[in-house]
């Protein structure tokens, strides 16, 4: 049986509060902890099969050009060399996330600097490493543009509305200013893996993916196959954060090597590659204007932003997604423009838009308080507009100014207007700031089967996969808090494309997305068990593995009488959202120490709160916040990818040269989950909050940097160099040091 | 010519270019040991090697003639997990679950190495013992990277252990 549900309309029943089992919600530890901590949980490149090859991609050194010949000759008398794959189904580029076919083809055709040609196979990894080295190939390069500001830019989305130069001329108030980011890695801990088997025309792959359905079809599509003939297999995931959304090179490498083999074929990035070849997060050069009354309102609202990508990408970071709706202003102007260049793939990193879109607003938002003489927050609250300030339509729900108060109280927050250099101790300059967060909501069509065991237990099945984000917790939550069974009574499983497809992880979908699924095929179960009892599903109460009703109670095995029950459920979004605008909100606090001599910063503390609709898992839910402000501190400080100015490639493409927070760099933390139901948002009325705990944050250590030595950077990341240069031309001429 | 590796002993192998990593990963069948960089540049191929931590991609295999290694495996198991590792599910020191093993290994040996009295950059006072701070515990754990950004409660599990052994 299958339960449908296209949500057209908001659900405000709340069912989740009524069924009285208690654990949605509920700080849990992951079933699959236990798994993870004794490094018995196996990821994609880690399956013992028998007679395994092993396959080391073969980058070149080229910015754009052709591969004219590869000479296999030239490898295939070394030790172990089986074969050299250079099909030309081989793909370039990694998929975009949800792309659902093919990414760029054939790879010979070279796009960017270390683009994959070519697949060594060998019998040992070693010796497949060592032939790749030595493969020699003969290609044809040209020029080509790597400089986002060097070439002509096309338009990509653009609203405007009133006059915002006017609004600007008449301000009382008024901020025009063009901060830039730098483009950042997902760096997730595992590198990209594939494990290809093919037999008799099926193809199985084991792979490190986020979203296996549109996975499935990519690969399917990359090898000309059916996507009947191709499982993917993804039970473990060591991370994603958007780099593994769409099929990257190594996986079609693999299969195509298993196909034409016959063999098992294993492929799995080096750390170098992974950086090089799947995905960047564009680099960003925005303006922001803010024009304010006297008493600190918007009047207008300006952000532009110029990305870039390759040629022939649809994706373009989408920087003002937030910015459409944060703040008030009814003169808007809001534009996006993409610069085709040749640096490897523009894609999703976690939070595409705001991790970087937000932070700039926010440090305008401080710069403008601090013009209008008020305490920052107070501005902020002033500035919530009542709804969407371009479309007119009204919030699903927004916890944004409880974000700000609530988070501003357990932070500690003084409100005045900022003065900076207030504090100092010993050579450190200590600040304060705050950023309010945003991320938009999405949802995705999810499908989950749910089956009641015959001895009461429960088993959850969907391709949906677990990147870290809590899955295997939350799913076993819904269907534990329907069914009436506490959650060592449910089983999960997920990433195996043999199972009803979910949404996938990416954009935050996955919890309300594949949580709405496993509620609807709950919500079809308990209808089968209420009519078995001849009472309707509401005066049905199920819990602690009995089925309670008016005059009655039985054992969920002796109601189930030696057989399994079992629904599907398919959730769908529709129109609830509509004429809604539908968001997840938070607020961010940072205390940071500058050291006056060096320009050091260190956060000190952080406090975020966050409203994203129903929480699921508080403890789960919070790991993700914290992993958030983690990467806030890397957004701000020192995350960036530098890129050669002459051949466009990446020169610091690894772990030791790109700066990801380290354990010491991360201080305490504080986490504030602000309940809220929305019920647009899905059926559980829950929203994502994968991404939140990025989208702001950096802005809130920028303005803490600046409260503490009063220097404004407007270059993220904000690098002892580029604070000691502000510090320098904001320090008043009487101070001497 | 034998590696013991969680009280096994394993030939060592033919190629003189096998990290230890791959070793331990490969022919000794014992994936808990991650690779995430291949580089000693990201700790999640942290073992124990004579009860001391390194990172196992940057040592060749051969060099290890002799050496007793302790893996992730050899910590604990499902069965009967370590202090550590149920430290680390009762904080939620983790989430995708890849730079868990080496963080483990890391944080039972670094915990030693701070009772064996050896300062870190974070110790004040060179000439006294150590304390167990929390910035001694981050400095100590810096050299294995989360990019999951479970550090808060990596350190929340490690000062669980840490107090109940003070
Ligand atoms: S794999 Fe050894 S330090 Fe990264
Ligand atoms: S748990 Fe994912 S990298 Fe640490």
């Amino acid at each position: 049986m299958t339960v449908h549900l296209k949500q057209d309309a908001p659900d405000n029943r709340d069912v989740l509060d009524g069924t009285g089992q208690g654990v949605i919600g509920a700080p849990l530890p992951r079933p699959e902890g236990l798994m993870k901590v004794t490094g018995t949980a196996t990821y994609a490149a880690e399956y013992a099969v028998e007679g395994c090859l092993e396959g080391v991609l073969v980058t070149v050194p080229v910015t754009r050009g052709e591969v004219l010949s590869i000479d296999e000759h030239s490898v295939l008398t070394m030790p172990g060399v089986v074969a050299v794959i250079s099909d030309e189904r081989m793909t370039g580029r990694p998929a975009q996330g949800m792309a659902g076919e093919a990414p760029f083809q054939p790879a010979q055709e070279v796009c960017y600097w270390g683009q994959p040609v070519a697949l060594v196979v060998a019998d040992t990894f070693e010796q497949a490493r060592d032939a790749a080295k030595h493969l020699a190939m003969e290609w044809r390069s040209e020029d080509a543009p790597i400089d986002p500001a060097s070439v002509e830019t096309e338009e990509d989305e653009s609203t405007l509305q009133g006059d915002l130069a006017h609004a600007m001329a008449e301000a009382a108030h008024s901020v025009d200013v063009v901060i830039t980011t730098e483009g950042h890695a997902s760096a997730a801990m595992e590198p990209h893996a594939a494990l290809a088997q093919w037999n008799d025309g099926a193809l199985t792959v084991h792979a490190s993916l986020q979203m296996l359905k549109f996975n499935r079809a990519e690969l399917a599509d990359s090898l000309g196959l059916e996507e009947e003939q191709v499982r993917l297999l993804s039970p473990y995931v060591g991370g994603g954060f958007g780099s593994k959304l769409g099929v990257s090179q190594e996986v079609v490498a693999a299969s195509l090597a298993a196909m034409k083999l016959g063999r098992p074929v294993r492929v799995v990035m080096s750390r170098q590659q992974v950086f090089q070849t799947v995905e960047r997060r564009s680099e960003t050069h925005q303006r922001i204007r803010l024009a304010a009354d006297a008493e600190g309102k918007l009047t207008g609202f300006g952000h532009e932003a110029l990305v870039s990508n390759l040629p022939g990408e649809t994706f373009a970071e989408p920087v003002l997604q937030s910015s459409q709706f944060l703040y008030a202003g009814e003169n808007r102007l809001l534009k996006l423009d993409l610069a085709r260049i040749h640096r490897m793939t523009a894609g999703s990193v976690r939070a595409p838009g705001e991790a970087v879109g937000v932070q700039t607003v926010e440090q305008a938002m401080d710069m403008l308080a601090e013009k209008v003489g008020m305490d920052p927050i107070e501005l902020r609250l002033r500035n919530i507009p009542e709804v969407h300030p371009a479309k007119g339509t009204p919030f699903s729900s927004r916890k944004l100014a409880e974000c700000l108060r609530e988070g501003a109280a357990a932070f500690g927050w003084e409100p005045r207007p900022r003065a900076p250099r207030h504090t100092r101790e010993g050579e450190w300059w200590i600040g304060t700031g705050v950023a309010s967060g945003a991320r938009v909501h999405f949802v995705e069509e999810a499908k989950a089967r749910v089956t009641l065991r015959p001895d009461g237990t429960a088993l959850v099945e969907t391709d949906m996969t677990d990147i870290g984000t809590g899955t295997y917790a939350i799913l076993g939550q819904v269907a534990g808090e329907m069914l009436g069974l506490v959650p060592d009574d449910i089983e999960v499983r997920l990433g195996d494309t043999d199972l009803p497809p979910g949404s996938g992880s990416g954009g935050s979908v996955g919890a309300a997305s594949c949580g709405s699924a496993v509620f609807l095929a709950c919500q079809g179960l308990r209808e089968q068990l209420a009519k078995r009892l001849n009472v309707g599903a509401d005066e049905l109460a199920l819990k602690d593995g009995f089925a309670r009703w008016d005059g009655g109670e039985k054992a969920l095995p002796e109601l189930l009488g030696g057989e399994p029950l079992e629904c599907t459920g398919h959730f769908e979004p529709g129109a609830s959202t509509e004429d809604l605008t539908v968001s997840s909100f938070g607020a961010f606090f940072a205390e940071v120490a500058v050291n006056r001599w060096t320009g050091e910063t260190r956060v000190r503390r952080m406090t975020g709160a966050f409203g994203f609709g129903r929480v699921l898992n508080a403890r789960t839910a919070r790991s993700q916040c914290l992993g958030g402000l983690t990467w806030c501190i890397g957004n701000a400080l020192t995350e960036s990818l530098l890129f050669d100015p002459v051949d466009g490639h990446l020169a610091n493409c690894d772990l030791a040269e790109y700066h990801v927070p380290v354990n010491r760099d991360v201080p305490d933390l504080e986490v504030l989950l602000l309940e809220e139901r929305d019920a647009a948002a899905s059926p559980i009325q829950a929203k994502g909050v994968g991404e939140l705990g990025l989208c702001g944050g950096a802005g809130a250590i920028a303005n803490a940097i600046y409260d503490a030595c009063g220097a404004r950077v407007f270059a993220y990341p904000m690098t002892p160099d580029r604070v000691m240069a502000a510090m320098e031309s904001s320090r008043p001429p009487s101070e001497s040091t | 010519m034998a590696i013991s590796i969680n009280g096994q002993d394993y030939a060592l192998p033919q190629d003189p270019r096998t990290s230890l990593l791959d070793f331990i990963r490969g022919e000794a069948r014992l994936p808990g040991t991650k690779k995430g960089c291949d580089h000693g540049q990201c700790g999640a191929c942290t073992v124990l090697v004579n009860g001391i931590r390194i990172n196992s991609c940057l040592s060749l295999a051969v060099t290890n003639d002799g050496d007793e290694v302790t893996t992730i495996e050899g910590l604990g198991t499902l069965a009967a997990p370590s202090e550590m590792q149920l430290a680390f599910v009762a904080h939620d020191g983790f989430q995708c679950g890849y730079c868990t093993p080496g963080q483990i290994c890391s944080a039972t040996a670094m915990l030693q190495e701070i009772a064996a009295g050896w300062p870190s950059d974070a110790t004040a006072d060179l000439g006294a013992a150590p304390a167990l701070t929390d910035d001694e515990i981050r400095e100590r754990m810096s050299g294995n990277l989360c990019r999951c950004g479970a550090y808060a409660n990596i350190v929340a599990a490690i000062r669980d252990v840490a107090g109940e052994n003070a």
